[in-house]
């Protein structure tokens, strides 16, 4: 008896309830999460019983379907539906075979992506889009979202039934053949993806496997985003670059024991060398155009570590010049900690230690550090006692980044 | 060994697509470790959950469902066990009983007896 492949309810729960708000709009967008529920059940009864089917997907989404026919069939004189239905909608034979229409494979290739540029909606905070982005498109219920967030229930609800209120309002899905607005609003689906990666890498949850699976939501709907024409920017190719080069690192992140290594303690061998591969080949496609985002350069810092063989190895000047860059671009409490770190391995525990007395206003930026300031600092102290060679500090000037170098990877 | 039938009462309603999904893989582990331990004689099927019933001398039809939802038999397998003992025994590993559904474990009358 064959196995659904891993997630497959939770991957297509996104896919159908993205086709069926489609068909019925986006205002019956709760009527559609009742379709897709109803038809998992369904293939809960059925599948245990007669064993899953040669293609699950296809199965789901056809079982979908016919639910939805018939709730088109029974509501069409109570319900207003999406335009696309139009007259169709009022006679039987013409309703069923637009329906299939609807549903062929051209047809429900860009359901994902537009809903992906719906859920992040200017009128959405980013917080209320990463969790839109979860319970619509990655299939967590309210307690999955809540368990991510390590949120109370009542507050994730809240949060994701006021953000869909929003969405619902909106009148219509986002037009993902509009190059204007589809490039306007790609930064900000960048960064509800670049937030969705950081809550799996450096979040709250106690949970690695539930941190680990919303690394990889980020990842799969960051290549979605790089399958589309207009999505596969070097910004998209910057913040996938810096998606593979971090998880990467990620079964080094935890020790036997449950609790986290610093980057400088991990056991490098550990390191996903498939995934940094692909890391610095994405970070190579995405060195074209004019604009320098935050995402190639904490993608660089990335890459520098990936390819350093030790903490020692590492070139730290560069990536204190680094730091600088992105303080410049999008400064925050956690990248100033980051550099300040990066000094202290560059120059010495004491100048780390004074970069970090520097930092003021640690606690104004929402953002949750991985390391707080004071295990920063103890982790600089413990490292005090190392001996550091040929350091010599203070040097005359950082050396200009190489950016060249960092860029291409392709040795 | 005697023949028993297990019919699935209640359960699963809104539940998470990762839930229904692991749900589905534990209702598959249990039926392939019964069948594997020649418990399964016939491991039967879905039942829907709405239909007809028809009653008495007149054949009255009304529609289903016929009970709370937490009482409607969804499904039913028929097994092969020692004594009721050992089939009360391997229906407690039913992934039904973890979502507030149940299992009516029922003999079959044998017509040798």
């Amino acid at each position: 008896m064959t196995e659904p492949s891993e997630h497959l309810f939770r991957h297509e729960a996104g896919r159908i309830v993205s086709a069926l708000t489609r068909i019925f709009g986006v205002h019956n967008l709760a009527l559609a999460e009742d379709v897709v529920q109803d038809a998992f059940c369904r293939a809960l009864e059925v599948w245990k019983f007669r064993g899953v089917p040669e293609s699950p997907a296809a199965w789901l989404m056809t079982t979908a379907k016919n639910r939805a026919l018939d709730v088109l069939r029974r509501e069409r004189t109570a319900r207003t539906f999406a335009p696309e239905l139009g007259r169709w909608i009022e006679s039987e034979w013409t309703l069923a075979p637009r329906v299939e229409e609807l549903f062929a494979a051209p047809a429900i290739r860009d359901d994902l992506l537009r809903m992906m540029f719906s859920c992040c909606h200017p009128r959405l905070r980013e917080e209320a889009q990463v969790a839109l982005i979860l319970n619509i498109l990655c299939g967590f219920s309210v307690d999955e979202v809540g368990n991510a967030f390590v949120s109370s229930h009542a507050a994730i609800e809240k949060r994701i039934s006021r953000a869909k209120k929003v969405l619902a309002a909106s009148k219509k899905l986002f037009d993902v053949t509009a190059a204007a607005e589809f490039s306007a609003r790609l930064p900000a689906v960048q960064r509800a993806l670049y937030l969705l990666f950081n809550e799996g890498y450096h979040g709250a949850s106690t949970e690695s496997a539930v941190r680990g699976e919303l690394c990889q939501e980020a990842m799969r709907l960051a290549t979605l985003l790089l399958e589309h024409p207009l999505g596969a920017t070097p910004a998209t190719h910057a913040l996938a670059a810096l998606m593979c080069l971090d998880a990467a690192r990620l079964p080094a992140r935890v020790d036997a024991a449950g609790h986290l290594n610093s980057l400088l303690e991990q056991d490098r061998s550990q390191w996903d060398q498939e995934l940094v591969v692909k890391g610095l080949r994405l970070l190579d496609l995405s060195a074209t155009g004019s604009a320098l985002t935050e995402y190639h350069v904490e993608a660089a810092i990335a890459s520098i570590h990936a390819r350093a063989l030790s903490v020692e190895d590492t070139d730290w000047e560069i990536i204190v010049s680094l730091y600088d860059t992105l303080m410049a671009i999008r400064p925050s409490p956690v990248i100033a900690l980051n550099r300040a770190i990066a000094i202290g391995e560059r120059s010495g525990p004491q100048y780390g230690l004074e970069a970090i007395r520097a930092i003021t206003n640690l606690n104004a930026s929402p953002g949750i550090p991985s390391t707080s300031p004071r295990s920063a600092s103890l982790s600089l102290r413990a490292r005090s006692t190392k001996t550091r060679a040929n350091t010599s500090w203070p040097p005359s000037r950082s050396p200009a980044i190489p950016w060249s170098a960092i860029f291409s990877n392709s040795a | 060994m005697s023949e028993y039938v297990f019919l699935y009462r209640g359960g699963e309603t809104g539940r998470s697509p990762e839930r229904i999904q692991q749900s589905m893989q534990k209702w598959m582990a249990w039926f392939k470790e019964l069948g594997q331990n020649g418990h399964i004689k016939d491991q039967g099927q879905p039942l829907e959950r709405t239909g007809k019933v028809v009653k008495g001398h007149q054949k009255t039809v009304t529609d289903g469902p016929f009970a709370e939802a937490k009482d409607i038999v969804g499904g039913y397998t028929l097994i092969e066990a020692r004594d009721l003992e050992q089939a009360v025994e391997l229906s407690k590993g039913c992934p039904i009983l973890e979502v507030e559904g149940g299992v009516e474990v029922r003999p079959v009358m044998k017509l040798n007896m």
